[in-house]
């Protein structure tokens, strides 16, 4: 417990905690492993995640927290040179198999981002962006998805009367429930979020942290953060990432109190990260 | 930090900036900072020389051609005398200036905009494929405009324009697109003017934030529809920018449309595309050269010369207006 500065990171196989599920697995990742060219940012990794639970992804900058959640939606696509090894099953269907539709796959899964990034265009076409994609064109019926969509961000009382505003001229706080209202439009069944309160302040923050346990109701959401205390404000479940490598995984209470492994224990406790 | 004496500088002091203070109170005086000042100095003075050669060029213009153009100057033709400033118009020129510039720019604008969308949307940066596109694009800026013009003529008007006619009256052996026209004068133009538009458009589709196209295809759009409706909008002010500059490079060319399609006279006005044309540039170029009597040509020639750049001004002011119409219409959707 003395050696602080370096820990070493001895890694064996993860300490999934199999028994602690809740609810029906919705969202399966087997033996993945991710490449940017020549380098692995995931080595091997498998979890399980439970449908309708808040699943924290927690580690040091760099661990592939981010990455993996990125391949949920398959946001990897994007970039040049990613190579996946093993399988991310929703629903039991490998979604980087050819037959599956992306655009159908990022309907399921939203995905909110670290840097809030409304369209510039009116908070009403921000939220029917993703709706009008899918080819709801009536005004009453966009005008009552709009307006659940946004009540369920928790910013239709501030925004209701400026609709046609637009979206760039909110807070930061207001500008990322906003981007959670456009994300739940379109009634994905995960969300997935990334670091979406790193860039607010306390209050923003705990606004957006009510809003996830309120949204986990509906719907299944992951969500990568620096900041340990939310993860276990918010979270069920909670997985501990180092250098791609999955450490732990297990219930948020566990993995924060009687942590299994030793380097989780050193960073859920601040000695390291 | 103490005030040593031999710090101390005959200088005037400077305003000194309040709550610094050393333990002394008081500042050691500035040194004379003659690279600032030679550097200043440099700077101002490269400015005042641009603002000072462009005035006296735009002021002789306008001192020596206003007085010449009359309504009677620009409404008629070259008919009765080419070279008489009192009775020479230069109507034809300017129909023919403007439509070629026009011309060129609907040409131009979509071939632009689609080779920048490929190369930012959706070629892969680090391709060989991309990096020698780009190069091309670049050395297209670097030729000489008479290049372009040879060009025009040996693609467009020989091969182009020949063809045309081969497929169009087979056997016949008429001439109708295979000979200079105001069609490949705009052309040839369009073709000297993309990397023009090719540069401003990537450019301001780069400024766009990557979040933004991120936010919309996790929404489950297509990367057709992220750029049609998130991408495009965002970068029609970069786009316009680009139409403004290829238009005030275009206006002024005479070296492309030399063998593509310019005319020394003609007694009408072009009636259709595979028409030549009169060109306010090139009529320039004859005045001044062509004349019999250089002292009486030489108030046409000032006024020709003004004419022309109010012309290329009044296209711009056309351009700049349109993209501040579409900028605000940006806005009020929002």
């Amino acid at each position: 417990m003395t050696d602080v500065k370096v820990p070493k990171i001895t890694v064996s196989a993860p300490a999934t905690a199999g028994p602690l599920r809740t609810s029906p697995t919705l969202l399966e990742v087997v033996e993945l492993s991710l490449f940017y060219g020549a380098t692995q940012a995931l080595k091997n990794i498998s979890l399980e995640i439970g449908e309708k639970v808040v699943t924290a992804f927690i580690g040091p900058s760099g661990c592939g927290k981010s990455t993996l959640l990125r391949c949920f939606n398959r946001m990897n696509d994007l970039i040049d040179n990613v190579r996946i090894e093993g399988q991310v099953l929703i629903a039991d269907q490998d979604i980087n198999s050819p037959e599956v539709d992306v655009i159908e796959l990022r309907k399921r899964v939203g995905m909110v981002f670290q840097k809030s990034n409304p369209f510039p265009k009116s908070i009403y076409e921000n939220v029917s962006y993703g709706l009008r994609l899918q080819g709801v064109s009536g005004r009453t019926e966009l005008d009552g998805r709009i307006e659940e969509s946004l009540k369920q961000a928790a910013l239709w009382d501030e925004v209701k009367d400026r609709l046609h505003t637009s979206g760039l001229g909110l807070s930061g706080g207001q500008q990322q429930r906003l981007c959670i209202a456009r994300a739940i439009a379109i009634k994905p069944e995960i969300i997935l979020m990334d670091e979406p309160a790193s860039a607010l302040d306390p209050l923003a923050t705990a606004r957006i942290e009510e809003l996830i346990l309120e949204l986990k109701k509906d719907y299944t959401i992951v969500i990568v953060t620096h900041n340990m205390q939310q993860a276990a404000r918010i979270s069920d479940f909670t997985a501990f990432f180092y250098l791609g490598q999955l450490i732990e995984f297990g219930a948020t209470a566990k993995i924060f109190t009687h942590p299994a492994k030793k380097q989780t224990e050193d960073y859920v406790t601040g000695r390291f990260g | 930090m103490t005030a040593s004496p031999g710090a101390m500088h005959p200088a005037p002091p400077v305003p000194q900036p309040p709550g610094a203070t050393g333990p002394s109170g008081r500042f050691r005086a500035a040194r004379w900072d003659w690279v600032s000042t030679l550097g200043t100095g440099a700077t101002g003075l490269a400015t005042v020389l641009i603002i000072a050669i462009l005035g006296v060029i735009l002021g002789n213009i306008i001192v020596n051609g206003v007085q010449f153009v009359s309504w009677h100057f620009i409404t008629t033709g070259t008919a009765s005398d080419m070279f008489d400033v009192n009775k020479a118009g230069i109507l034809p020129m300017i129909v023919g200036t403007s439509a070629r510039v026009i011309l060129m720019t609907i040409f131009v604008l979509p071939a632009g905009v689609l080779t920048a969308i490929y190369l930012t949307e959706y070629a892969r940066t680090t391709s060989k494929f991309t990096r020698v596109i780009r190069g091309a694009v670049n050395n297209l800026a670097g030729v000489p405009s008479i290049v372009f013009g040879l060009f025009g003529a040996g693609f467009f008007v020989r091969f182009v324009g020949r063809g045309m006619d081969a497929a169009l009256y087979p056997g016949k052996g008429v001439t109708v697109w295979g000979q200079p026209a105001l069609l490949w004068a705009s052309a040839t133009l369009a073709v000297m003017t993309l990397p023009v538009v090719i540069v401003a458009t990537e450019e301001s589709l780069r400024a766009i934030p990557q979040g933004l196209r991120e936010a919309s295809l996790a929404l489950g759009a297509t990367k057709l529809e992220t750029i049609r409706k998130i991408v495009l909008p965002q970068a029609v002010p970069g786009i316009m920018t680009g139409a403004i500059l290829a238009i005030s490079r275009a206006a002024g060319e005479v070296a492309p449309i030399l063998f593509t399609g310019a005319a020394y006279f003609m007694a009408d006005l072009p009636r259709s595309l595979h028409d030549q044309f009169m060109d306010l540039g090139y009529h320039v170029f004859i005045l001044s050269t062509q004349s019999p009597n250089v002292d009486k040509t030489r108030p046409l020639l000032y006024a020709t010369v003004f004419v022309l750049l109010a012309l290329t001004f009044a296209l711009n002011v056309v351009a700049v207006f349109i993209r501040a119409n579409l900028r605000k219409k940006a806005r009020q959707n929002h």
